[in-house]
């Protein structure tokens, strides 16, 4: 019902018979401000949320490049690195306390901003309406709302660089007593303020936006788009939406006491501190309530952003293998399970902090039942591409990346999940290595899937597919030699977050392998730069579209004009007949959702 | 900026506009040949190279396997029993992921090149099947199971109660240094407060070694609101701490086949005793303080032989971002045979005769004299 308050139609009515009202498009006057800027249309929305993004994804990455450099040559100085960032890296090396920054930040950018709200925000905007077939989100003002929130965050995050102590820099847990007090650490004094206001931002951009998918994939479906004909990808943000609306909002909560205990006196996470020089008066608290408030918001916080990557990997994989996604009742019940377990597993990230062993086995075994329906996906996505038809896209290199970047970390998933082995690997460097496989890199593959892929709906052309190609198997192979080799180092004990490693006798084994990693680093983020270029320019440049239906898919996006306008369709809105995977039946290519059942067709589904 | 660095800059653009060309040219080449035999073209390569590549990664998994294996903990036994159960797991966990790696990434890359575009086979229609799900539901769940169990197993033995006979050392972490302190002859540590940590008087760990009154903040009075009142607290004494002995940016002691307890305190931030020889780790938390006990099995003098390497430590590092020196908070553990700790424990001295060398008849322990001392050492290594 988005619309019918611009058109006047004030009494309550049925979706359906809204759009029945609405066959003409957008006749309203769009100036440059109401397009671009402060647009309402979920389409444009999405495009704001994309190219954010991307701009936070590339000073993300530039960050790890930076303290790659210092981990990869801690002996060397960089003269060029002090041009360009000044007192960061004075005399060419970057300084401790800016390593660290450089650390905080590039985890709180990526996992916020880009891989939620890049993510999320940009196919969740894009898809939901044009899947299920409605004229836009539950409440496009709201939607706006939800961006120039996150907009707001991403300026105060991008401003805490520059202040004078520096942003925040204990890690982007963010745990108390070190985010709480300022003589602890420079980056807790104005830079942690910061970034809870960043934060702060980010969450209400996020409940905003959550709210509207889960009302608008609720409420708006098209006639006969029943919940067990949505699109995967419309499961996948519709769980996606239900996990960040219940876990960000604890999140907030946490911090806000963090809030409390940094200028109101209290002491909800501190507890016979001395430092500085001096005794806190804080008795009583707890730093460790902060982790379990936390990890409630940032457990959920890893499925909010594979699930929406696994969805749109799972809908390009059937497209492009020509097959239905196999066991699409069992992928809509896992993500289900997935979304149930992430609740209930958060303290496996705090099994060295003196938790109860009873409770730490409670965990152990909630946290292995995640493999269960981890497992099943993967066996269901190796099925459907059993016996396909495969093109191999851009976009479908990106899925079948995704799925052995999600085995090689879901695996490792199962020894950190189990307490005993965690014990020994916690906070090393196989920690890094897993988290980066199995939610940093196979995320970005899941999200580099669905901009090739929906590029054509977004701007009416394609890509270049010589650079998208390039831009694969450097990034796989790259995303490997990166990461794989850090699971020795975990085997090595060798802790995350140092700065250097050649004082100690245990480490600095690791030196040559630094050097590899980071110089390899380097070389996927400078591809990464030629993916950027390729976004960019094809927006202007790219080969046009000509069918409304390149990739010969069902689903309702491709049911729109090449360029669709606000308000998707011209026409009425399509009526679906049957569920989005009906590919290679009946000897025939694909059936569009649209497609009424013939009396002759076979019954599978 | 330098030469160099415009060097660079003018190679990496150079680099970049030469690839855009090229990827532009082939873009045009297509649509000259048509759009499907380009298509038919780039499908073949890329499906082969999903062959080449699985084929490369599995050898890239050994080579790396063969340069980097011996740089890790496993070529060598773990230096605690409670390590060797934890390699033990983390074998059975490697042989059941190992397996399913394997299988799983060789079923992706060889469908991806079998199954490729092909105009004359059709897709197969094949919507589910309960019975696969079933068994890829149940099969996972059972290995689980048996992860689970070992993991538990192992576990509530680590995690469990210390022996009665174990030694027992405070670990207390603060930015960015490890501080032990071991009980002394009485095998009691005497209590300590932390608003009384004073460094400039060497009482680095607020120990309770003089009558104190701490003024407390003034409040209303309860009966007269008008009024306030000044809180304070008499805090005595505690003679138990005169002979406990501190240790500061020294190794910690330990002995060879007795179990010991560590109980962990913080004073600033959360910190975590990560020991990788021993296979363990443990949060520092300020207020709240954590155990952790063990065996070890190896002197660091045997150790050295087994690893080979005559420099070889067992080293603490601070497994929790705990400030701009975490990298930095390291410690040191010697791991001495029963006599050589006896020895090393009489040359301690009680911290509390540096913070107060005066005090002479004070202490009602008496400032140990070395025959005393490993007579009391030796009650309480046993």
């Amino acid at each position: 019902m988005a619309n019918e308050s611009f058109h006047g139609h004030p009494e309550v009515v049925t979706t359906h018979e809204v759009h029945h009202d609405e066959h003409h498009v957008h006749h309203h006057k769009e100036t440059f401000i109401t397009k671009y800027v402060f647009s309402q249309d979920h389409k444009m929305i999405a495009k704001q949320f994309l190219i954010t993004g991307m701009i936070w994804a590339i000073m993300g990455g530039l960050m790890s490049v930076l303290f790659r450099l210092q981990l990869g040559y801690p002996d060397q100085t960089f003269p060029w690195l002090e041009d360009i960032l000044g007192r960061w890296a004075r005399g060419g090396k970057i300084s401790v306390e800016n390593y660290y920054a450089l650390v905080t930040m590039h985890g709180t950018v990526l996992v916020f901003f880009v891989l939620t709200g890049g993510l999320s925000g940009t196919f969740a905007n894009l898809l939901i309406p044009l899947q299920i077939g409605a004229r836009d989100m539950a409440s496009p003002f709201l939607n706006m709302l939800s961006y120039w929130f996150f907009f707001g965050g991403s300026i105060v995050m991008l401003a805490s660089l520059f202040i004078q102590t520096g942003p925040f820099s204990g890690g982007w847990t963010f745990y108390p007593p070190l985010s709480a007090l300022g003589d602890a650490s420079p980056g807790s004094k104005a830079g942690a303020d910061y970034w809870i206001i960043g934060m702060a931002l980010f969450i209400i951009s996020s409940l905003l936006g959550g709210l509207n998918y889960i009302a608008t994939i609720l409420n708006m479906r098209t006639k006969g788009m029943s919940m067990s004909r949505l699109p995967l990808t419309c499961w996948a943000l519709l769980f996606t939406a239900i996990l960040g609306v219940l876990s960000f909002p604890v999140l907030l909560s946490g911090v806000l006491l963090v809030v409390f205990d940094r200028h109101a006196g209290t002491s909800f996470y501190l507890a016979d501190i001395f430092v500085g020089g001096k005794a806190l008066p804080n008795e009583g608290g707890s730093a460790i309530l902060f982790q379990h408030l936390f990890w409630f918001l940032g457990h959920p916080e890893v499925y909010i952003i594979i699930l929406p990557a696994m969805g749109l990997v799972s809908e390009i994989m059937a497209i492009n293998c020509r097959k239905p996604i196999f066991g699409y009742m069992a992928m809509v019940g896992s993500l289900f399970a997935i979304a149930i377990l992430a609740f209930l597993v958060w303290a496996h990230h705090m099994f060295v902090t003196g938790l109860n062993p009873f409770l730490g086995s409670v965990f152990v075994l909630l946290t292995l039942l995640i493999a269960v329906p981890s497992a099943i996906k993967v066996f269901n996505w190796l099925t459907t591409m059993w016996r396909g038809n495969i093109r191999f896209t851009p976009a479908m290199l990106f899925a079948v990346g995704f799925v052995s970047l999600f085995i090689s970390g879901g695996l490792t998933g199962i020894w950190l999940g189990n307490s005993t082995l965690d014990i020994h690997l916690h906070d090393t460097y196989f920690v890094i290595a897993h988290f980066h496989i199995v939610m940093g890199v196979s995320a970005f593959f899941g999200m580099f899937a669905g901009i090739y892929h929906w590029f054509p709906k977004m701007y009416g052309r394609y890509m270049n597919n010589s650079l998208a190609y390039i831009h694969f198997w450097v990034t796989l192979v790259g995303a490997y030699l990166i990461f794989w080799p850090m699971h020795y180092q975990g085997l090595a004990g060798m802790p995350r977050r140092y700065f250097d490693y050649s004082q100690w006798l245990s480490f600095s084994q690791f030196s040559d392998l630094n050097k590899f990693i980071s110089t390899v680093a380097m070389i996927v983020f400078a591809v990464q730069l030629l993916f950027v270029f390729n976004f960019f320019y094809s927006i202007f440049k790219g080969r046009r579209v000509t069918s409304t239906n390149p990739w010969h898919a069902t689903t309702l996006e491709w049911t729109t004009p090449v360029r669709p306008g606000h308000g998707n369709w011209p026409g009425e809105i399509p009526e679906v007949h049957r569920w989005a995977y009906d590919y290679g039946k009946d000897g025939r290519d694909f059936i569009p959702q649209t497609e009424p059942v013939g009396p002759n067709e076979s019954k599978h589904h | 900026m330098t030469t160099t660095g415009f060097f660079i800059v003018a190679i990496l653009a150079l680099g970049f506009l030469i690839t855009f060309q090229i990827a532009k040219a082939s873009e045009y080449v297509s649509i000259l040949k048509g759009e499907k035999k380009s298509f038919e073209q780039n499908n073949k390569i890329n499906a082969f190279l999903m062959v080449v590549f699985l084929v490369l990664g599995l050898i890239g998994v050994w080579y790396c396997n063969k340069l980097l294996y011996k740089k890790t903990l496993l070529p060598y036994p773990s230096a605690s029993e409670h390590g060797e159960n934890i390699d033990t797991l983390l074998w059975i966990t490697l042989i059941i992921t190992g397996a399913v790696f394997i299988a799983t990434q060789i079923l992706l890359f060889w469908f991806a090149f079998k199954y490729q575009h092909n105009d004359k086979r059709k897709a197969y229609y094949y919507p589910h099947n309960n019975k696969l799900e079933v068994i890829w539901t149940t099969i996972p769940a059972i290995a689980l199971c048996v992860l689970v169990g070992f993991g538990l197993f192992y576990w509530f033995r680590i995690t469990g109660e210390a022996p009665k006979e174990a030694m027992q050392i405070e670990v207390t972490g603060k930015q960015f240094e490890w501080i032990f302190r071991y009980p002394g002859r009485d095998n009691t540590f005497g209590k300590k407060y932390f608003r009384l940590i004073d460094p400039g008087k060497l009482n680095q760990l607020g120990m309770l070694w003089s009558d104190t009154t701490l003024q407390g903040p003034s409040r209303p009075d309860h009966h007269d609101h008008t009024k306030m009142v000044s809180t304070s607290t008499e805090l005595k004494a505690d003679p138990a701490g005169f002979d406990d002995i501190i240790i500061q940016s020294k190794p910690m002691y330990l002995v060879k086949g007795q179990p010991v307890k560590l109980i962990i305190n913080a004073q600033d931030v959360i910190h975590d005793v990560g020991l990788p020889h021993f296979r363990l780790k443990m949060d520092a938390v300020p207020g709240t303080p954590t155990t952790m006990w063990f065996t070890p099995k190896y002197t660091t003098e045997e150790m050295r032989q087994i690893t080979g390497n005559p420099n070889f430590d067992y080293e603490i590092a601070c497994d929790q971002m705990c400030g701009n020196g975490h990298y930095s908070m390291r410690g040191v553990i010697k791991v001495v045979t029963r006599d050589e700790f006896i020895l090393w424990r009489a040359q301690q001295k009680p911290a509390y005769a540096d913070f107060n060398p005066n005090a002479g008849g004070t202490a009602p322990a008496g400032d140990a004299q070395p025959a005393d001392s490993v007579q009391a050492v030796s009650k309480v290594v046993k």
